[in-house]
């Protein structure tokens, strides 16, 4: 099926004079004939199309062979319009307008399971007989295409091999340790040290605090922070410590109310509990840290937890807790603020630590599985990293893709 | 069924969040959104219970004093009273922030003669509550109250901003008397640790290489500096930031099978 060059679709190769784009004078438009008489550059070649890879459809890949005559100036192709149609026939809607050097397009708004024409348009300007004009050199349209949407991102076959992998080892040491078997995991020092944290705010009279980041509960930081609450408030309420947990998400209020009340149930002290122990300070950075801060200088607690994700003010509130002499554990996975809880801090739970603490001090069998199966993951990325150095180091084969996940 | 059910709804968000990663097709690109959105609305309604409790403890504080109730009224109905006088507001603001600060500070001095530092910050709490409300929804064009110029505007700008500001600055501080007690040569990791910290710092200012300038192109202190943070610093953020993946895999593995869920009251 060829294109109908009567419609509003012009003659391949032929050049568009459009009269809205003069740039100084008005005249008619005009439609050049090509080749006798060939005013505009080369037009854009091999204009294909494919259904976007990866997506949830709606979306098409353009792309398409740059004109030989790109470059600056009069004369020169400086920009492409993509024109996209339902019918080879037309008419053809403008889809967006690239500067010259692009060679590819993803149209993000079409329907899946219609069918797709594109072609592209070179555009320069030219000093012609009546001035400067832009001209539009029209390219061959693609064959049809659809968009569909997939049932697989193939980019990330070996995110999936690695979840595997991980899971599995998880799932399976999780497994052995119901099965009674014995796992040994390594002491962690910050987490040997809660128990006595926790005793010497009972001896000295004062209070235990404990920070639960600043993130909400939808950050896995706030999770492995609230569960630790639960162990602390538990040995809190054991000891008859008194407890303060100031919070700067509204969410993160509701979650810890209801992980201290169990604690204090399951530690048979339910007349201990009361809801004013977690509360809320303000949902502002510098507000809240302010706000800590002032109630560790007033208060003086014995002990002070930072149990999850923190940014800035992670430094500010280490530094008022230190200056006061309180014990202080502090445990988060962003890597930027670990130096300044290191410096500040009488223990620090470094990244996978603060994952690891509520199982490490539940000793529950099936978490402490879960701890295990991390060390199978473990195992892989060292052998992989050397092996790939290695490999790499001696110019064999690079493995750094196949860890590159889309 | 109180712990059964978040159980449910915490399985089933977190496979459809895994299964969305590695399938793109409907349902599950929209269930993801779906939740999401359910996320942001819950977050946003529970803001109220934030706000609600801190004023609820704050008016705690407070009502346990008798006269306390009483200074609070009269310093509200004071500061109503002028920033209810029509068209008055846009030119006094500095005038009644003077006047706001004058009123907690003399709060403040009350309460530290009878009462506790507790009781002033209660007092600040209501009062800046209740100031923000007046001035947010009675005085700032309704809706457009986060325009240039209104009077809410003048606050966030003028109040919130300076304050907010301040404490970022204090870091500064922070920082210098964190840095003197961990840079000092206590063990050998420690003496490692001031030895690094003294090239990079030198390294990152226009003095070290000054003062290397003798040396080869390569060999110079920002040459160094920059060699620490990209080789054995890079190194060893990678094996923490590694153990971090592997962990928060196995703690979303253990919420989403409900084998951890001290998070939600239970053992």
């Amino acid at each position: 099926m060829s294109p109908d060059t009567s419609s509003n679709l012009a003659p391949i190769g032929s050049a568009i004079i459009n009269p809205d784009t003069l740039l100084e004078l008005s005249t008619p438009s005009v439609v050049v004939p090509t080749p006798q008489f060939r005013l505009g550059p080369s037009p854009a070649t091999d204009v294909t199309a494919e259904d976007a890879p990866n997506d949830v459809g709606g979306a098409i890949v353009v792309n398409w062979k740059p004109s030989p005559d790109e470059g600056a100036g009069l004369g020169s192709v400086t920009a492409y319009t993509l024109l996209r149609s339902t019918s080879l026939s037309g008419p053809f809607d403008t889809v967006g307008t690239m500067t010259s050097g692009m060679t590819s397009f993803i149209d993000g708004g079409v329907l899946d399971g219609v069918d797709y024409y594109y072609i592209v348009d070179a555009i320069s300007i030219v000093n012609g007989v009546a001035g400067f004009m832009t001209l539009s050199v029209r390219s061959e349209p693609s064959v049809a295409v659809q968009s569909h949407a997939q049932w697989f991102h193939k980019g990330r076959i070996n995110a999936l091999i690695a979840v595997i992998i991980l899971s599995g080892s998880i799932l399976y040491f999780i497994t052995q340790a119901k099965s009674g078997r014995e796992l040994f995991i390594r002491k962690i020092a910050g987490l040997e040290a809660v128990d006595e944290a926790v005793g010497r705010a009972t001896e000295m009279g004062r209070e235990i605090f404990f920070v639960p980041g600043i993130e909400d509960m939808n950050n896995v930081q706030t999770i492995a922070g609230v569960t630790i609450l639960g162990r602390v408030a538990k040995m809190a309420a054991t000891y008859d410590a008194k407890l303060d947990v100031p919070v700067r998400r509204s969410l993160v209020m509701v979650a810890g109310r209801e992980t201290v009340k169990e604690a204090y149930l399951d530690a048979g002290r339910p007349d201990a509990y009361h809801d004013d122990m977690v509360h809320y300070l303000t949902d502002d950075q510098f507000g809240y840290a302010a706000g800590v801060d002032g109630m560790v200088v007033r208060r003086k607690p014995a002990t002070i937890f930072y149990m999850g994700a923190f940014y800035a003010e992670s430094l500010i509130l280490a530094e008022t807790g230190n200056s006061i002499g309180a014990i202080q554990i502090a445990g988060t996975a962003q890597p930027a603020q670990l130096p300044f809880f290191v410096a500040a801090c009488d223990y620090t739970l470094i990244g996978e630590e603060l994952f690891a603490a509520s199982a490490y001090l539940s000793k529950e069998p099936r978490q402490l599985g879960s701890l295990k199966g991390q060390d199978v993951g473990k195992f892989f990325i060292l052998a992989f990293a050397i092996i790939g150095i290695l490999l790499a180091t001696f110019n064999l084969l690079d493995m750094s893709h196949w860890f590159t996940v889309n | 069924m109180k712990r059964e059910v978040p159980l449910i709804l915490t399985g089933v968000v977190g496979v459809v969040f895994i299964i969305q990663f590695f399938i793109p097709h409907e349902p599950f690109h929209s269930l993801a959104d779906v939740f999401s959105d359910w996320f942001s609305i819950i977050e946003s309604c529970a803001i109220w219970l934030g706000a609600f409790n801190l004023i609820k403890l704050s008016m705690d504080r407070l009502g346990r004093r008798i006269l306390i109730p009483t200074v609070g009224v009269v310093s509200l109905a004071l500061l109503y009273g002028i920033i209810a006088a029509p068209g008055f507001l846009q030119g006094q603001l500095p005038l009644i922030l003077f006047l706001m600060a004058f009123l907690l500070l003399a709060a403040g001095q009350y309460s530290r003669s009878k009462m506790s530092d507790e009781w002033f910050l209660s007092f600040s709490t209501i009062v800046s509550f209740v100031l923000i409300l007046i001035v947010g929804f009675g005085f700032s064009a309704g809706r457009r109250f986060l325009e240039p110029g209104t009077s809410f505007d003048y606050l966030y700008v003028n109040v919130y901003s300076p304050l907010s500001s301040t404490m970022f600055a204090m870091l500064a501080f922070f920082v210098a008397s964190a840095s003197y007690r961990a840079f000092r040569a206590r063990n050998r990791e420690a003496t490692l640790l001031l030895l690094a910290a003294f090239f990079v710092m030198l390294g990152r200012v226009p003095l070290g290489d000054l003062m290397s300038s003798f040396m080869p192109e390569g060999a110079r202190l920002s040459n160094f500096a920059d060699w620490i943070m990209n080789f054995p610093n890079a190194a060893g953020q990678r094996a923490i930031m590694i153990g971090i993946a592997l962990g928060i895999v196995s703690t979303s593995l253990r919420v989403i099978l409900g084998i951890e869920r001290s998070h939600l009251g239970g053992d």
